[in-house]
């Protein structure tokens, strides 16, 4: 656990929640934005005859997004407190658009969600905080906003939270502060209007908030490729080159080769730093291995000692369908795990979420764009997997449409 | 040796490029001899060492380069052993690919795209590195990491492959390629730092220096015979340096007596001015300059 590495932060809310608005006074407050930036997004709101600053301008960069007044796509911001490093991704309130808040949730360390303190829990909050929670972002942060606009009445803010927590149900903890993203309460400075309110601005908050990055997961590494100078200075040199996607790897250790099912040692790490005794999760390395083995693209490395993952054919995932093309039973695809690429065939649709409840509904012929549902794969070659609640790194998988090549959905492994 | 923030940033570079090549048929880093593209190309050759990089090098040149960064880009590479592909802008207008512009703010910044379309389809390359970051622009901040470019070259921003658990998805359709962006998530800080740390050279127009400059728009341009002066256009000398590499035609330069990466380094820190807003007239154009080209095929 670590606040050293940068937090990676996903935003989201309804449309007019004040998202991209919460995002420029986080920016303006906490003095990221340099002054050419404020100059544009001044000038571009009097351009378009807005009273004062639109400060969703800072982030809403495309021109589309910019003549329709909306978030369309991702937009990632990177900005330091002399405490901590960040990257913001703002990610689009329409429902059409909720694929990119899937992307932004996907590889987040928190999730901040939006709520108009007016409007209470919409349909378009529940699919957030929903994905929020089906995606395991490790913290939710649940921002009541427009705090301005209903007084700054500590019920308003009761309500809201009361029913969001309903919503999260007992097993999801979330942390909610009161803010006005119009009037800067609670985004970077305290606020004065509102005395009930004793906890840390969204800020200090975020700045706190430790990440892990499945150093404390078993050990697994995924071969992404061969390095073989195959030089006069180097005839023998081999190393399986690839990211650690969870837990630490050392020289030395008995480690077994999956699928293939041989065992042998660790001989030598090398990292882009050098050569080390050990390499932890995220590190992109270069291991070489005792004896001769015959190890390819894909192969997974993984320690004999502790938990070994399913290898499996037979895959059980909860999806997000964020293609146009729908996902039906019987048709084939592919899919990617780590770095490794199979064909499979989507078997059956088990369920789909209803995000307004939470509730699954059993069966279904087809997942559309947005849907949200359980699937089973079977895949033509075994896959080394755990669930994604376990690691979110190994338990995580891409459908591809073999066709055109597109993405058509992200699976986690149950 | 690096750590934290900046070896976190490293390996997910070398994990991007290891992918791609892994994945791509053939690979071209695109090389500027500016910052961004010499980390990037540093990285491609950790990726891949101790053997030889697995992909080739290429230099869109519009001819209106610093000779400064002309001459880096030569002895960098010949340094490394690395053969350098050039894809030259005046042979597109030699061959009327292009149309030359005239004029005062006459520039070949929009000319390139055509250039670098042209030669990755003459090369069949599949795939393109760029040291794009997200930091550098509005519309960079939407691009993903692997980006694809359809059969005419363009970006379609609102139709983008979601990007989900850091799972790179790199397959293309015949005609079409991707540009990946390695660098992505390195701001310009990061980029100075990770020289400092890798101690790699750079273009001497980095460093502060004397030359002979003229005011226009409100920014500082080397005096070229790439560019006319409008009239009252006065040359001057002025202690400068140049934030970003480009063209000699919209690549401003910034005062600044900051002679060595230390001091260039706090200069970064202490700006009140994004790069590209500071120095390149080529993001003034409108709201929305760097989205449009990168539309039409751009970098």
């Amino acid at each position: 656990m670590t606040t050293e590495t940068a937090l990676r932060v996903a935003t989201a809310g309804s449309v007019d929640d004040g998202k991209s608005t919460l995002i420029g006074r986080l920016l303006l407050d906490s003095k990221a934005l340099l002054s050419d930036q404020i100059e544009h997004v001044a000038e571009a709101s009097r351009r378009r005859g807005l009273e004062r600053t639109d400060l969703a301008l800072v982030t809403d960069g495309l021109r589309a997004e910019r003549e329709q007044g909306i978030t369309i796509d991702v937009a990632w911001r990177y900005f330091a407190t002399p405490r901590r490093r960040f990257v913001l991704a703002d990610s689009p309130g329409h429902v059409q658009y909720t694929r990119n808040m899937v992307t932004a949730c996907s590889g987040a360390d928190a999730a901040v969600v939006l709520v108009d303190a007016r409007k209470g829990l919409l349909e378009q909050t529940r699919r957030h905080l929903f994905v929020a929670r089906l995606l395991a972002v490790p913290h939710l942060v649940v921002a009541v906003n427009k705090m301005d606009a209903v007084g700054y009445a500590h019920e308003a803010f009761a309500r809201v939270r009361d029913d969001v927590a309903w919503f999260l149900g007992e097993e999801t903890k979330a942390t909610f502060i009161p803010v006005s993203a119009l009037a800067g309460d609670n985004v970077v400075e305290p606020s004065r209007a509102m005395p009930w309110y004793d906890g840390p601005t969204l800020l200090a908050h975020l700045e706190e908030l430790e990440t892990d990055d499945g150093e404390g997961a078993p050990a697994r590494f995924t071969v992404q490729w061969i390095v073989r100078p195959q030089s006069a200075a180097r005839p023998d040199y081999r190393g399986y080159a690839g990211r650690v996607a969870s837990g630490t790897l050392r020289v030395g250790a008995r480690v077994r080769l999956l699928p293939s099912d041989e065992t042998t040692r660790i001989a030598r790490i090398e990292t882009p730093r050098g050569e080390a005794d050990e390499a932890r999760a995220g590190e992109s390395i270069v291991v070489h291995l005792e004896g001769d083995h015959d190890v390819a693209r894909g192969e997974t490395i993984v320690v004999e000692s502790e938990p070994a993952p399913r290898v499996t054919s037979e895959i059980v995932a909860d999806v997000a369908w964020v293609h146009k093309t729908p996902g039906r039973p019987g048709a084939t695809y592919l899919v990617k795990h780590r770095a490794r690429e199979v064909r499979a065939v989507l078997e059956s649709i088990d369920a789909r979420y209803d995000v307004a409840t939470g509730a699954a509904i059993a069966g279904g012929d087809a997942l559309d764009l947005n849907a949200l549902g359980r699937v089973r794969l079977r895949t033509s070659e075994p896959l080394c997997v755990d669930a994604y609640a376990a690691s979110r790194a190994t338990g995580s998988l891409l459908v591809i449409d073999p066709a055109t090549g597109e993405t058509l959905a992200g699976a986690m492994c149950v | 040796m690096l750590r934290g923030h900046l070896a976190a940033l490293e390996d997910e570079a070398i994990y991007v490029l290891r992918e791609t090549v892994a994945t791509r048929e053939r690979p071209v880093l695109l090389f500027s001899a500016g910052k961004d593209s010499i980390a990037m190309l540093h990285l491609a050759r950790k990726a891949f060492a101790p053997a030889r990089l697995p992909l080739a090098v290429m230099h869109v040149d519009t001819g209106h380069n610093f000779p400064e960064a002309i001459a880096f880009r030569d002895a960098h590479l010949a340094g490394l052993s690395v053969p350098l592909v050039v894809a030259s802008v005046a042979d597109s207008i030699a061959r009327g690919r292009v149309v030359e512009q005239t004029g005062p703010r006459a520039s070949r910044n929009a000319l390139q795209s055509v250039t670098l379309l042209d030669a990755i389809a003459e090369h069949r390359f599949d795939v393109a590195f760029g040291g794009g970051r997200r930091d550098e622009d509005r519309a960079r901040a939407k691009e993903r990491i692997v980006s694809v470019r359809d059969a005419f070259g363009q970006w379609d921003p609102k139709n983008q492959r979601p990007e989900l658990f850091g799972l790179l998805n790199t397959r293309i359709r015949p005609g079409e390629h991707l540009r990946v962006f390695p660098i992505s998530n390195f701001t310009e800080l990061d980029v100075w730092e990770y020289v400092r740390a890798e101690g790699l050279a750079v273009p001497s127009i980095y460093f502060s220096h004397v030359r002979g400059v003229f005011e226009r728009d409100g920014m500082l341009y080397a005096a070229s015979p790439f560019v006319e002066r409008l009239p009252g256009e006065r040359v001057t000398s002025a202690q400068v340096r140049f934030r970003t590499v480009g063209d000699m035609t919209c690549t401003g330069a910034v005062r600044s007596s900051a002679a060595d990466l230390d001091a260039v380094i706090d200069e970064v820190k202490a700006a009140t001015v994004t790069e590209r807003g500071a120095t390149r007239a080529d993001d003034r154009a409108s709201e929305a300059a760097m989205e449009d080209r990168k539309r039409q095929g751009y970098f």
